[in-house]
């Protein structure tokens, strides 16, 4: 028998555990050509702005250890593009979508929430409340509890979807902000947001990336996720979507077994543009071959006492 | 949407073609076939996470009937490296063709072809598709020295001039010096190199009248668009804005490019 892979994240429902994280896996159309987009529970797209962001000065980009800075600065074609023909060409592959919106204000936040609500065929919205790479906003909210909660109320108002708070674990104390996001009316948090970081060119003596700082994603930062998914699952029992570094099963179940009921691969789909698929497929061989009925059974296992 | 392909290919051959530079033929029936000239490959430089991000490459060759796929490139870290290391019979996946190749001329005419360093690989497959149009071909090709000159084998309708920046082969100097041997009858021009070399070509040709198409490089990390890790600025209309390099290029018309 094959094993039970649909999970239940607050009211968001997914036929599987396999999400896509937000700014590695475009509008899904980049993909379209190359992954089979029915197999995944959802694809998460790009953060969505209320106008369209031109993003950051080049570079962009740079590879370090086992991973990748990116300062991409949330360029996105806006979210009147998205409605127009981003949404409806993954509605047309039958692929569950989760919108990633991002503001510089808690009002802009609420306003994007309040335009999506009204779109037909999204499964959740997720508030990005943690990305490095912008001047205002970003990870201001989700640094500081009071913050990441006005953020999420805001959102929580404006929209009866689902509501997903993106964190970031650079905070003295990420259980304070994941709690104050789930009592503003968040139904699941995503963890972890790439890691402030930043590279220097030493023969140009001058910083890699045009934006000074980025984001460190990929290998490198996945013990750092997998502790911020267990401390918040301990504390918490909350509806968690894992990320940060995923590249094969055995990490995304140990982030299953940490306390994760979804996980979003990222920066590997620029690796393996089916990095997701295969994870899948990994996860239910993995099931299968220890007789595990049903994924959910291993979500939060590693903490023991049943 | 992305026309590309995700493959498996096997290495056919591995050649050390001047210092810290080489030759890898692959072979990938798939890719031969679809690829177009100015588009590129990434590839996956090994089968662990470090070095983590796939490697752009410019096809500079395709032998249709054999199947194979040549690509030209130096060793600048540790991803080229172990490209360097591979050996006949390796595998390595590959991703492509990707991005918008050359606009190639739909009737037999004079092109100029501009390229600098590693920058005439893609130039090299572009050369062969024109001649084979019946085109007639003008190269400038520049070099630090000459053994790092990569130029089109001799072919009826294809005439090479060379510039060396140490003086080893042909003219003296950098690449645009050779600028002037660019007849009055070509009616468009190819360029790739590094930017400055560029920016020359296009200053001089816009000058000139005489349109043209740059291909242009950046670090990349998807490949597909999807990431915008690769973007340069470039005028639409009126307006600037910032283009992937990897989707919406790696070709460019060279007045789109902003190139300050």
């Amino acid at each position: 028998m094959r094993p039970r892979l649909r999970v239940k994240l607050g009211r968001l429902e997914l036929k599987n555990p396999l999400v896509t994280a937000s700014g590695t896996f475009g509008f899904g159309r980049e993909y379209a050509g190359l992954v089979d987009l029915r197999r995944l529970g959802a694809v998460t797209v790009k953060s969505l702005t209320l106008r369209p962001r031109a993003g950051n000065p080049p570079p962009r980009i740079a590879e370090t250890p086992a991973g990748m800075l990116n300062a991409i600065g949330l360029e996105n074609p806006g979210v009147e593009w998205f409605l127009a023909e981003g949404l409806p060409f993954l509605r047309e592959r039958g692929v569950p979508v989760i919108a990633s919106i991002a503001g510089e204000t808690p009002e802009e936040y609420a306003a994007l929430a309040a335009v999506l609500d009204r779109a037909p065929g999204l499964a959740a919205l997720e508030v990005n409340l943690s990305c490095p790479n912008v001047a205002r906003g970003g990870l201001a909210f989700g640094g500081d509890p009071a913050a990441a909660a006005e953020v999420t109320r805001a959102v929580r108002k404006a929209t009866g979807l689902p509501v997903i708070a993106k964190l970031s674990a650079l905070v003295t104390d990420l259980v304070a902000v994941a709690r104050a996001a789930l009592e503003a009316g968040a139904d699941v948090l995503s963890l972890i947001n790439t890691l402030p970081g930043m590279a220097v060119d030493v023969d140009r003596r001058r910083p890699v990336l045009g934006n000074v700082f980025g984001g460190l994603s990929g290998p490198a930062i996945r013990p750092v996720a997998v502790r911020a998914v267990w401390q918040v699952y301990a504390a918490l029992r909350c509806p968690i979507i894992g990320m940060g570094g995923i590249v094969t099963a055995r990490d995304a179940l140990e982030f299953a077994l940490a306390g994760a009921r979804a996980v979003a691969v990222g920066t590997a789909h620029f690796v393996n543009p089916r990095a997701a698929e295969e994870v899948l497929d990994g996860i239910e061989r993995y099931l299968a071959e220890r007789g595990v009925a049903d994924f959910n059974e291993l979500v939060g296992a590693a903490h023991g006492g049943g | 949407m992305s026309a590309a392909l995700l493959v498996e290919a096997v290495v056919l051959r591995t050649e050390r073609v001047a210092p810290d530079h080489y030759r890898l033929v692959l072979q990938a029936p798939e890719v031969a076939r679809a690829a177009r000239p100015g588009q590129f490959v990434m590839v996956r430089c090994g089968s662990a996470w470090d070095p983590l991000l796939r490697r752009p490459f410019s096809v500079a060759g395709v032998d249709r009937e054999a199947g194979a796929v040549t690509l030209l490139f130096r060793v600048v870290g540790r991803g080229t490296a172990l490209l360097a290391g591979t050996a006949p019979g390796d595998v390595l996946s590959l991703l492509g063709p990707l991005g918008r190749g050359f606009t190639l001329p739909q009737a037999a005419e004079a092109a100029a072809i501009i390229g600098g360093g590693m920058g005439l690989a893609p130039l090299l497959f572009l050369a062969r598709e024109l001649l084979a149009r019946g085109c007639r071909v003008r190269v400038l090709a520049g070099a630090r020295s000459r053994q790092y000159l990569f130029v089109p084998e001799p072919a009826p309708g294809c005439e090479v001039l060379v510039a060396t920046e140490d003086g080893s082969a042909g003219r003296p100097g950098p690449v645009t010096a050779l600028l002037p041997f660019v007849e009055p009858e070509v009616r468009r021009y190819y360029a790739c190199g590094p930017r400055e070399m560029l920016r020359a070509v296009a200053a001089e040709m816009k000058r000139r009248g005489l349109p043209g198409e740059v291909c242009l490089e950046e670090r990349m990390a998807c490949g597909v668009g999807a990431c915008r890790g690769c973007v340069c600025r470039v005028l639409r209309g009126e307006r600037a804005t910032y283009a992937t390099v990897c989707a919406e290029g790696p070709v460019f018309p060279a007045g789109e490019v902003c190139w300050e």
